[in-house]
């Protein structure tokens, strides 16, 4: 079963290239992308359940839990990409995780369900409730979603902390682009996937 | 449930076991070729006791080297003897459908050079003298050990292992085969190590060693040739290092201050249930375990540090390996911390091996490894199935 990023994170993945997964789960995607690019991957989760699984996938996996940094683990330039799929709005410090991801890696590639979605819209604006969506499953007081946002949001802390966006694909839940989505992206995009790397001063 | 006493304390966890090697008998493995040793001296000849579990395949590439800590030996699993009160030291690992299982695997365990269970140690015959070593036997190091082991390994008609695996100061020799012989290592499990010891724990093993020599028993090491043993000493270090294997909470949980006759004596005897149990484990040391063989262990730990040939740099040092590692640590583990074990995978991961790695939670303290917690074997079992899977496929093809 594939996510709806999958398709676009492996077309700009080249082959053979060194990938750091973070929040990996089950290493499903370092699975797809190890078939179809011939990575060299390590994934870091911190759930024992999905290390285990990973593990038992002939993966390397390391178990560490994001929010206490990435830094201690890798030096600098390390992986060739480092992936944070699903996961960024999980993270009790993101502004930091992505600092931290292009020390050890020359591109990131960030993957988030996008809190511009006009069904999130209609149910916070017009309903006034917090949104669930299928992107968005969980109940507002248990959720590990704790850090939500918009295209806009998150291309705005890139220009502040420095970083460069190389590429941003807006897709909905059937992995389909259209010319309504491409217009207003931050209206009809339900996933947002994004190369970043840092801007070269 | 009513707290455990200490004569016989259960090991937790461990209802549900699969199958036993069931019964097995050491062998023992006469080697004449030299040894020249890290300490300048050679061993021209000694004798290593070992077990083996499960059959080696025709291509011999189904074995698996188990190396032992500080107190163990050959005896890893299975009973020697029906009525035998327990097992050995890693049946909970090691049998048929457990993680490493011995329906696939040929797994082999050997009482290191130096030890007391078998193989030329202390209490052998020096021929130069006629009486025991005693303390002439040479101080001897994890790369040691590795390379009688490696001895051993061609003798069994094995070249390469499937995987080396040990806990604590197995770990290390895990480390240091995965350096020193990288093509006859295919997987190197490392579990509850440090890449070298801390400050604090040579400081440990220091006074379980001046417990020892400071015995008026020890007489320098002869207490054989004397008819005696430094019993008081022996049993101390072992008390000192069950303090350092267990954590507080496990202590907590295993004994709190609970009293042996459920109100203080106002005396020096054995009153809490803590003391009874150290009191326990050392005295019943005494009887198994020999003095000198303790030191001897004891400074093979404080001195490996395999960083220290490169530049201090645990990458380079592990830069020969070609093994794949698996790495597990334990939360409660105080003796040889998760910290311990992430110096080692992040030195494994800077210079681009293959790694896995685990932080099991586990109230235990360093003892965790031993023990069958469900997530922990559910990992190594995933990690050696692995490892199977890959000896079909090669197999096959």
């Amino acid at each position: 079963m594939n996510r709806p990023d999958w398709d676009i994170v492996t077309g700009w993945i080249g082959a053979g290239a060194r990938v750091l997964d973070l929040g990996c789960g089950d290493g499903a995607l370092l699975r797809h992308l190890i078939a179809e690019r011939s990575v060299r991957g390590v994934g870091m989760e911190v759930d024992d359940e999905r290390v285990a699984r990973g593990v038992g996938a002939d993966l390397n996996i390391v178990q560490a839990d994001l929010d206490d940094g990435i830094r201690d683990w890798f030096g600098v330039h390390s992986f060739d990409y480092v992936l944070v799929s699903q996961t960024i709005q999980a993270i009790r410090h993101p502004e930091r995780l992505l600092g931290e991801m292009l020390d050890i890696a020359s591109e990131g590639i960030v993957t988030f369900p996008n809190m511009g979605y006009w069904r999130n819209r209609w149910q916070l604006g017009v309903q006034g409730m917090m949104p669930t969506t299928k992107a968005l499953p969980n109940p507002w007081y248990n959720t590990p979603n704790i850090h939500l946002c918009t295209l806009r949001d998150f291309e705005s802390l890139c220009e502040g902390l420095g970083i460069e966006i190389l590429d941003r694909a807006v897709v909905d839940k059937n992995r389909r682009s259209s010319p309504l989505l491409r217009a207003l992206p931050n209206w009809f995009g339900e996933h947002a996937i994004y190369r970043i790397r840092k801007r070269v001063v | 449930m009513s707290k455990s006493t200490a004569k016989n304390p259960p090991i937790e966890g461990t209802t549900h076991q699969p199958g036993s090697v069931g019964l097995v008998e050491p062998q023992t493995a006469y080697i004449d070729t030299p040894l020249l040793l890290d300490c300048g001296r050679r061993i021209e000849e000694y004798d290593l006791v070992y077990e083996t579990y499960g059959e080696l395949n025709e291509r011999a590439d189904n074995a698996v080297l188990i190396c032992h800590a500080l107190s163990g030996d050959h005896h890893a699993a299975g009973r020697h003897r029906p009525e035998d009160r327990k097992p050995g030291w890693w049946d909970t690992a090691i049998g048929p459908g457990k993680p490493i299982d011995t329906d696939r695997f040929f797994v082999v365990c050997v009482n290191n050079l130096g030890g007391c269970k078998g193989s030329t140690g202390p209490l052998s015959e020096n021929p130069e003298t006629g009486r025991p070593f005693g303390p002439d036997f040479p101080i001897l190091t994890v790369r040691d050990w590795v390379n009688s082991q490696h001895a051993l390994m061609r003798r069994l008609g094995i070249s390469r292992w499937a995987a080396v695996t040990g806990g604590s100061l197995g770990g290390m020799q895990v480390m240091q085969w995965a350096i020193s012989y990288p093509e006859a290592v295919a997987h190197a499990v490392v579990i509850a190590a440090a890449p070298k010891l801390s400050a604090q724990n040579i400081a440990f093993n220091e006074v379980a060693r001046q417990a020892i020599i400071t015995d008026p028993d020890f007489h320098d090491g002869r207490y054989a040739e004397q008819g005696v043993i430094p019993r008081r000493g022996l049993m101390l270090a072992r008390m000192l290092g069950h303090i350092t294997y267990l954590s507080d909470d496990a202590m907590r949980a295993k004994f709190g201050r609970e009293l042996r006759s459920g109100k203080v004596q106002y005396g020096f005897d054995v009153e809490f249930q803590v003391e009874s149990y150290l009191r326990y484990q050392g005295t019943s040391f005494v009887d198994r375990f020999d003095a000198n063989t303790y030191l001897l262990m004891t400074k093979a730990l404080d001195y490996f540090d395999p960083a220290a040939e490169a530049d201090d740099d645990l990458s380079t040092a592990l830069a020969p390996a070609t093994a794949r590692f698996l790495v597990v640590s334990f939360t409660s583990d105080w003796r040889f911390s998760p910290v311990r074990s992430k110096e080692i995978v992040r030195a494994l991961l800077a210079t681009g091996k293959s790694v896995s790695y685990a932080e099991v939670e586990a109230h235990q303290g360093h003892d965790a490894f031993l023990m069958p917690i469900p997530y922990y074997h559910q990992v190594l079992r995933g990690y050696f199935d692995n490892i199977a899977r890959t000896m079909t496929e090669e197999g096959i093809s």
